[in-house]
């Protein structure tokens, strides 16, 4: 990177928000993305939009590439950089307004999602998408990667509480996107485009959510499954049945020895699988569903159904799979998560050709995940250092995803294809596919510089 | 270092909410993660052991809150100490580390007559004027903060006065190894005292050996694992020589170090001494019942600090707060990030005065919104810290040691 570009950065953002040191770059050269590092150019903290537009007019002009960066949780490699420059939205983080007249919260791209969470539920409200990194994942980062979460099943994921977006283009121009109307037909339908565009369609400045009441009451459920297939075909008879819990998240044998020694929160360690299903809304009517989910669990061969009885209670049961990742990774000091996801009624069938492509590749994988939605995670458990077995383990995933894909599910279902996935996307897409994400990449940059090679 | 260690942190970035100084600047390098990727990358030889480098790891507290997120058993704190010691075993001790870490250090007469100066100072009428007239602006920084972090000292060290045998009182029922740290004798003898009292009181003999020695933090933080080899050696011989059930002692920081001997050095008698010692909090909370039937009420409101040395490191944080419900009358009142450092961090409030401030604040911004009269913690780092962030700008909330509130409720 040139002296006198950095020269100019440093003009608009300041010294001190310019990072190019060789220690800083090291660490801006990752995200949480296991096997993949790049070393960017220049990291910078921009701390107002106009920042932000002056940056991305000097990087347009001189051809110097702009990767945008929340905290760096990213999970396909979305956030990092080859030697561009690298802008990271942590001192963009105002929560600018909640507008409890229109139900709407505006946020500028750092908002850590709980902090958001926090304020708006202190006013009775209610923003559902809760990824797992949501304690220190970033609104921006949420939106460029359309993340999903725990409540996804009920709720939905963040693109469906994108209301309006203020987005900066590769040309440093402002594109306003949607607002605070319900309904807006005018034109082409941007906002779900640029929802996931993993920040190769422009820079957000502004970002308007829907917020919706928060739900009244809410009950958490776990029950223990001796046997693997019972569980998940009790998680469609959930469904089947017409009742839409929030939450109905599954994780099975290895994962639950995992999640328990960490936490503590007594997990049966003797089953195979356990289910945690949290229904939420008006007391009358949760009861109803609750004993609905009781009824079916126990058909399909139960061991052991609780339900919490205080929020403490259900605080350390939906906290226990949270953490679940993370647990997983104490047993090898490498974990590859995928979030391969299928329709619902597939979840049995995937279970099965997850164990059976472990087992055939002889690698350890221990999958848990937002069953009622279809979106699994299978993770597999492995040591960097022993090249054999990490060819083997993506051996198994590309069974697993040919397996999604030929189910009518997908390679991807909240983690985006970033660096991570690009590989399997033509498998989906299609070459048409990835003709039109091309054409439209061209309109909104038609230069290339935002977030090159992710994707496609 | 173990490599394994370093490779085992999937940066996930659960650490990150967690580190205060990753709050206070959201630069990766400042995170517990960046941490552990910085020495991960000196080792693979990727990055060089250059001044910027040592500098982004010495921003680190050590508060191993970290620790406490990590859910894959990271120590990003722990890893850092680990590295900063390797380094300083490489390179030897510097002329002031070596006068202060082996020579003062080690030996609790020269500790408590270098303390003199100090004492006279204070009484004599001199710190008055020193303050009034700002003569310390002349002098370098550190030492002008740490002339202001010190509360008023007590007329001697607790050390010099205490009995090595104090009775129990009624029935024996045990007997408890006193482990009397430096600061706490030398500057907080009041909470030590107060300490002494719990457990004499609730059937307790307590014996604290006057020959003890510094446990060896201060050692382990300046890099100095020889220096505290030593120190565990002989505070395992001392204590091996008294039948005690406990040794307990008053100072996070103290019962941390403590616990872990058994790490340090070799042997089963370090094994024993590790796996006997209990913060004071572990053992008052053993006679819930029995103290709250000794306990009068105190009309106030009260909040409790978790000192990292205590909540992150050893894990307590039930038996503090059992504890001060107990006393009848007290209201109390959770502190918003009770949990969070308050910035002390051993000498960090002085080597790096403008971070140490920031985290500071935010803790007394804490304290403010509690509405507390009286604030709790229970090591004397914090004590120190959060007695001068109160005197600026809180002066009207009391600061309190646990036992101090314990052994007032009791007498009043």
């Amino acid at each position: 990177m040139q002296p006198s570009f950095i020269k100019e950065l440093q003009t608009i953002v300041g010294t001190q928000y310019v990072l190019i040191d060789r220690e800083s770059l090291a660490v801006y050269g990752y995200d949480s993305t296991p096997e993949i590092e790049s070393l960017p150019g220049a990291v910078l903290l921009p701390g107002t939009t106009d920042e932000v537009v002056r940056i991305m007019r000097l990087c347009n002009e001189a051809g110097i590439t702009l990767t945008p960066r929340g905290s760096g949780t990213n999970l396909s490699g979305g956030s990092l950089s080859a030697g561009g420059v690298v802008v990271q939205t942590s001192r963009l983080n105002r929560l600018l307004e909640i507008d409890e007249e229109n139900l709407t919260a505006t946020v500028e791209p750092g908002v850590i999602t709980s902090a958001l969470h926090r304020e708006v539920e202190a006013r009775g409200l209610f923003y559902p998408p809760d990824p797992g990194s949501m304690n220190i994942s970033t609104m921006g980062g949420n939106v460029a990667e359309n993340s999903g979460g725990l409540r996804g099943l009920k709720y939905g994921v963040t693109a469906d509480y994108v209301m309006g977006l203020e987005t900066v283009l590769a040309d440093g121009d402002t594109l306003r996107t949607g607002g605070k109307v319900v309904k807006d037909v005018a034109g082409y339908a941007l906002n779900p485009l640029l929802v996931s565009s993993e920040g190769t369609l422009g820079f957000f400045t502004g970002i308007t959510v829907k917020l919706i009441p928060k739900p009244q009451g809410k009950i958490t459920m776990l029950a223990h499954f001796p046997a693997l297939q019972d569980a998940a075909l009790a998680v469609s008879a959930i469904i089947a049945a017409k009742v839409i819990p929030a939450t109905l998240e599954f994780l099975d044998k290895v994962t639950i020895k995992c999640v328990e020694d960490y936490a503590h929160v007594g997990l049966p360690l003797d089953v195979d699988a356990v289910l945690l299903i949290e229904v939420d809304g008006h007391p009358v009517v949760i009861a109803e569903e609750a004993a609905a989910v009781a009824e079916i669990c126990k058909k399909h061969r139960c061991s052991f159904f609780q339900t919490a009885q205080n929020p403490a209670e259900a605080l350390k049961l939906t906290e226990a799979r949270r953490t679940a990742l993370s647990a997983l990774a104490r047993l090898k000091p490498t974990t590859i998560l995928e979030d391969a996801t299928v329709p619902r009624s597939c979840i049995a069938a995937m279970l099965k050709i997850i164990q059976d492509a472990a087992k055939k590749y002889n690698v350890v994988i221990g999958t848990f995940g937002h069953a009622g939605d279809g979106n699994l995670h299978p993770t597999c458990l492995t040591d960097e250092r022993d090249h054999d077995e990490i060819k083997r383990a993506h051996a198994a995933f590309e069974e697993i995803f040919d397996a999604a894909i030929s189910m009518g599910g997908t390679i991807t279902g909240e983690h985006g294809v970033g660096l991570a996935k690009k590989k399997y996307l033509p498998k989906l897409v299609g070459k048409s596919g990835i003709k039109v994400m091309r054409g439209i990449k061209q309109a909104f940059d038609p230069k290339g510089i935002l977030n090159p090679g992710k994707i496609f | 270092m173990d490599y394994v260690k370093l490779i085992n942190c999937m940066r996930c970035g659960m650490c990150l909410p967690s580190c205060p100084t990753y709050k206070e600047t959201f630069l990766e390098t400042a995170s517990p993660r960046g941490r552990v990727a910085l020495i991960r990358k000196l080792q693979e030889g990727e990055l060089d052991q250059s001044e910027r480098l040592l500098e982004y790891l010495s921003l680190c507290l050590d508060c191993q809150a970290c620790a406490s997120a990590c859910p894959c058993g990271v120590n990003a704190g722990e890893l850092v100490a680990e590295f900063t010691c390797e380094r300083k075993t490489d390179s030897g001790l510097g002329f002031m580390e070596d006068l202060i870490l082996r020579k003062l250090v080690p030996h609790p007469d020269r500790l408590e007559t270098s303390m003199v100066p100090m004492r006279v100072y204070q009484k004599s009428g001199l710190q008055t004027l020193v303050r009034t007239l700002g003569v310390l602006k002349m002098f370098p920084k550190p030492l002008e903060r740490m002339e202001g972090l010190l509360p008023p000292l007590p007329t001697r060290p607790l050390r010099q006065e205490i009995q090595e045998v104090t009775p129990a009182v009624g029935t024996e029922r045990g007997t408890a190894g006193f482990f009397l740290g430096c600061v706490m004798s030398l500057i907080f003898s009041d909470a030590s005292r107060a300490t002494i009292k719990l457990l004499s009181s609730l059937g307790y003999r307590v014996i604290t050996p006057r020959n003890q020695v510094c446990c060896g933090a201060p050692n382990m933080l300046g890099g100095d694992l020889e220096g505290l080899k030593e120190a565990a050696h002989t505070n395992v011989d001392i204590f091996g020589g008294f039948q005690v059930d406990f040794i307990v002692t008053d100072c996070g920081g103290c019962g941390a170090e403590l616990k872990k001997y058994g790490h340090h050095i070799e042997g089963e008698a370090a094994a024993a001494f590790g796996s006997k010692v209990r913060d004071i909090s572990q053992v008052l909370a053993l006679h819930i019942e029995e103290l709250h039937a000794k306990l009068k009420p105190l009309q106030q409101k009260v909040t409790y600090h978790d000192p990292c040395h205590i909540a992150h490191c050893q894990g307590i944080r039930k038996e503090p707060r059992d504890l001060l419900k107990l006393v009848p009358g007290l209201e109390y009142k959770e502190l918003e990030a009770a949990d969070a450092c308050c910035g002390s961090a051993g000498t960090y409030n002085i080597t790096r005065p403008e971070m140490s401030d920031r985290i500071l604040q935010r803790k007394l911004d804490t304290v403010r919104a509690s509405g507390a009269d009286i604030l709790v913690t229970s090591n004397p780092g914090c004590l120190l810290q959060l007695k001068k962030g109160l005197a600026d700008q809180l002066p009207a909330v009391k600061l309190m040691h646990l036992t101090e509130v314990l052994a007032l409720s009791m007498s009043s």
